[in-house]
């Protein structure tokens, strides 16, 4: 039989402008100044004097076609038929008309997806697949989101916080989520358990040892064949080795813990940016509601929004009050774990008399 | 109508609270789809045991090497070995490249709908942490005529594996104030110069660009790519004084004082009385009442966009500008975070010119990583393996006093090239 003939693919990276909205498309590159006359709404004015008005709304991220379509009726009805997304999976509509930003607002609200995500609000989390759809997740995203947002549903919705706070959550510590003021991030506590009958035929091996970040694998022998073995003194337990090599199995329910992180920066407004740094960890994964993560990042939350002037972001306000003082106010303990021994780690620590009583 | 759904008690427990729930989306879909009502039961048991259970492979489509990310499932029959939950045994995603600054009409996102209720799951991420359209949820047989009809609506496949990757670049000139450059342009024309490097993978690891048009780089360009694009300026601010005086009637002189004078990092602005200003060619000022003005050494900024930020408009970049590019953000594996590095403190982004000598750059990076990087290695690893001057010196751009926090404090260096380096600097300044 003839094989079918297939299509070859058309390469070609496509130029976003007639995806802009038109009032967009026509200032591009032109605009003045922006302000904010309500949480969720964006007001930009352009050197013509044309203004459009931005209503930023909360998504699930991962959508059914009929939540799409929803979003679609809604943008045909008041946006002119465009939208645009975030970073953080935010919906936003484009209004050429102050006076529609109200029904539209009304229209999303109506339909279940929260107006806000704009200014020192809590936005939405920036997260990773998990067990819908990763190989090697440690823990669910989309539900642990969920749960956060829950909680933190008025946070998107009202503009309290001293600045702009950024959340992350990842399903392994390699961290796809990203660096944030405050992230989530399974922790493994126990070194791989290794499936020696598989090894041979499913990993390459000195790729798979080439991987390990501490140099805690070796090829080994076991029952008559070439597998590796971990030193598991060494071992880190950080994963690495499980996706090249997924007979060393790395997930396991019990001693897969989540971690807390907290200070990561990615704009360079006043400070340079930072990255996060570990301040809890060993919480349960507790699917589906995951309460003892929410009520710690909540606490933190809290504190910070009680305690931090405005315009500080997390890393800021932290700069100024201290780490004693961090975990003081959040009630959280500070352990061994916490001070770092990776390469450069005296960088870290505290090289001063500046001490805090 | 879709067959019998699997008890889900803890994925029911996702559907209470405000959120939007992605179980009450999944239940919609698996109302028709069988292939959806496994994927909850799948999930569904991920939950119960706190496991993952897909497992990679190979599926592609034809003509490219990489761009969809296989899944099968591990759930499986003890005794006969069959998938216990056999319509989602498959379960494969395409990442699709999407518009710069994740812009679309609506008639674009029913065509992926109507696409992806078809041949896929029905799901869709808008977007994935790579900055991609994840269509996630797809049979092996059915990648490939969904793949044919989305790139007959122009769309392009993203990249995976050792490649390339999809760019990202922020909503930037399209609709923001404190763009510094054509964001959409640089990152259509770098990803349109490397679509072969995107499609097959063939580099030591992945290599990533992401586009940010100022210094809040909403893009996190410096933690996250291997070459981060920031726009930033050389000459003075811009100031407007009627919005200046605006923000000042609202705000007051406690807010002037706390939020914007105090919180320059580097001390560069200064509230003065009018008359006292510098007259400074390098000093921008704006009044804020009738006998008070801002005052700001653009000598000492460093265009971290704080002040910027707060009085939108009131104070707001220069007119000469470009971009700062930093080389080798990236995550964890293997040595750790790493930020990128300052490679290129100023280049120039006006002219149509200046864009394709963006792209030359960006072809002169990912060579010199394809020939100089270990295996499995991203660039900010090389970097720290040879050292920022062994690889500046292999891409050909100038050391800057710019690239470092400080210079070397320890002793442990040659340095019998000293006059000859001296000397060139010495012959380039002469010549510029």
């Amino acid at each position: 039989m003839a094989q079918p003939q297939m299509r070859k693919p058309v390469e070609h990276f496509l130029d976003n402008k007639k995806f802009l909205h038109p009032k967009l498309a026509a200032n591009y590159g032109n605009w003045k100044y922006h302000d904010r006359p309500r949480p969720g709404v964006l007001h930009h004015v352009s050197n013509t004097g044309d203004e459009v008005w931005s209503v930023r709304a909360g998504t699930q991220r991962q959508m059914d076609v009929y939540t799409i379509r929803k979003l679609c009726d809604i943008a045909d009805q008041f946006a002119e038929g465009r939208v645009r997304f975030t970073i953080r999976s935010n919906i936003e509509f484009i209004l050429s008309d102050e006076k529609k930003v109200a029904p539209l607002i009304a229209e999303l609200e109506k339909n279940g997806f929260p107006v806000g995500g704009t200014g020192n609000s809590v936005s939405m989390v920036a997260h990773t697949q998990g067990w819908l759809h990763c190989d090697i997740p440690g823990t669910d995203a989309s539900g642990v989101v969920k749960s956060m947002m829950d909680a933190l549903f008025d946070e998107f919705k009202n503009e309290e916080m001293p600045n702009r706070v950024r959340l992350s959550t990842s399903c392994c510590e390699i961290n796809c989520g990203g660096q944030a003021d405050i992230a989530v991030i399974i922790q493994h506590t126990k070194p791989p358990k290794i499936n020696h009958d598989l090894v041979a035929n499913v990993c390459e091996r000195p790729a798979v040892v080439a991987r390990c970040p501490v140099a805690a694998i070796r090829p080994a022998l076991v029952n008559g064949k070439p597998t590796l073995e971990i030193d598991e003194k060494k071992c880190i337990c950080c994963g690495a080795c499980y996706p090249p090599c997924p007979p060393m199995q790395i997930n396991d329910p019990q001693p897969s813990q989540l971690a807390i992180r907290v200070g990561g920066k990615n704009s360079n407004a006043r400070s340079k940016p930072t990255f996060h740094k570990m301040v809890a960890a060993g919480l349960p994964n507790n699917a589906p509601r995951w309460p003892e993560v929410n009520e710690i990042v909540k606490k933190i939350l809290m504190t910070y929004k009680a305690d931090a002037r405005p315009w500080e972001r997390m890393a800021d306000w932290i700069d100024r009050i201290g780490w004693p003082r961090f975990f003081e106010k959040t009630g959280l303990p500070f352990t061994k774990y916490m001070i770092d021994d990776w390469r450069g780690s005296r960088y870290n620590l505290n090289a001063s008399a500046h001490v805090r009583f | 109508m879709a067959k019998q759904p699997h008890a889900t008690p803890l994925l029911d427990q996702l559907e209470t609270g405000p959120w939007p729930s992605f179980v009450t989306g999944l239940k919609r879909l698996a109302k028709d789809k069988d292939y959806v009502v496994d994927l909850l039961g799948h999930l569904e048991h991920s939950y119960k045991t706190r496991k993952g259970y897909w497992k990679g492979g190979t599926v592609g489509v034809f003509g490219y090497g990489g761009g969809v990310i296989p899944r099968f499932t591990e759930i499986k029959d003890e005794k006969t070995g069959e998938p216990v939950f056999k319509d989602a045994a498959e379960f494969h995603t395409i990442r699709i490249m999407p518009p710069a600054g994740w812009h679309y009409d609506t008639d674009t996102l029913r065509k992926f709908c109507d696409i992806w209720e078809k041949y896929g799951s029905g799901l869709i991420a808008l977007h994935g942490q790579t900055g991609d359209i994840m269509l996630q949820g797809c049979t092996t047989e059915n990648v490939q005529p969904a793949w044919d009809q989305i790139n007959e609506m122009g769309f392009d496949m993203g990249g995976a594996g050792p490649a390339v990757r999809t760019g990202m670049s922020c909503v930037g000139a399209a609709r923001c104030e404190q763009s510094c450059y054509d964001e959409a342009k640089a990152h259509q024309m770098i990803i349109n110069r490397f679509l072969d490097d995107i499609h097959r993978p063939a580099l030591p690891y992945k290599f990533k660009f992401k586009f940010s048009g100022c210094g809040n780089d909403c893009m996190n360009s410096i933690q996250r790519s291997d070459m981060a694009i920031i726009g930033t300026w050389r000459d003075n601010m811009s100031t407007d004084e009627a919005l200046a005086k605006k923000w000042f009637a609202k705000h007051g002189l406690n807010e002037l004082i706390n939020d914007v004078v105090s919180m320059c990092p580097t001390r560069a602005i200064q509230l003065k009385d009018s008359k006292d200003v510098r007259k400074d060619a390098h000093v921008s000022a704006v009044a804020v009442n009738d006998s008070q003005s801002l005052e700001i050494d653009n000598k000492d900024c460093v265009r971290c966009m704080h002040c910027i930020n707060v009085m939108t408009g009131a104070l707001g970049p220069g007119k000469d500008k470009g971009a700062t590019i930093l080389v080798g953000g990236h995550s964890h594996l293997k040595i750790g975070a790493t930020m990128g590095t300052v490679v290129v403190p100023f280049f120039d982004l006006k002219k149509d010119e200046d864009y394709e000598n963006l792209v030359e750059l960006a072809g002169t990076m990912v060579d010199f990583f394809a020939e100089n990087a270990l295996e499995h290695e991203r660039i900010g690893e090389t970097i720290e393996r040879i050292g920022l001057v062994n690889f500046l010196e292999g891409v050909g751009l100038d050391v800057d006093a710019n690239m470092v926090n400080n210079p070397r404090m320890n002793p442990y260096v040659r340095t019998d090239g000293w006059d000859e380096e001296v000397a060139k600097i010495n012959a380039k300044k002469a010549a510029a």
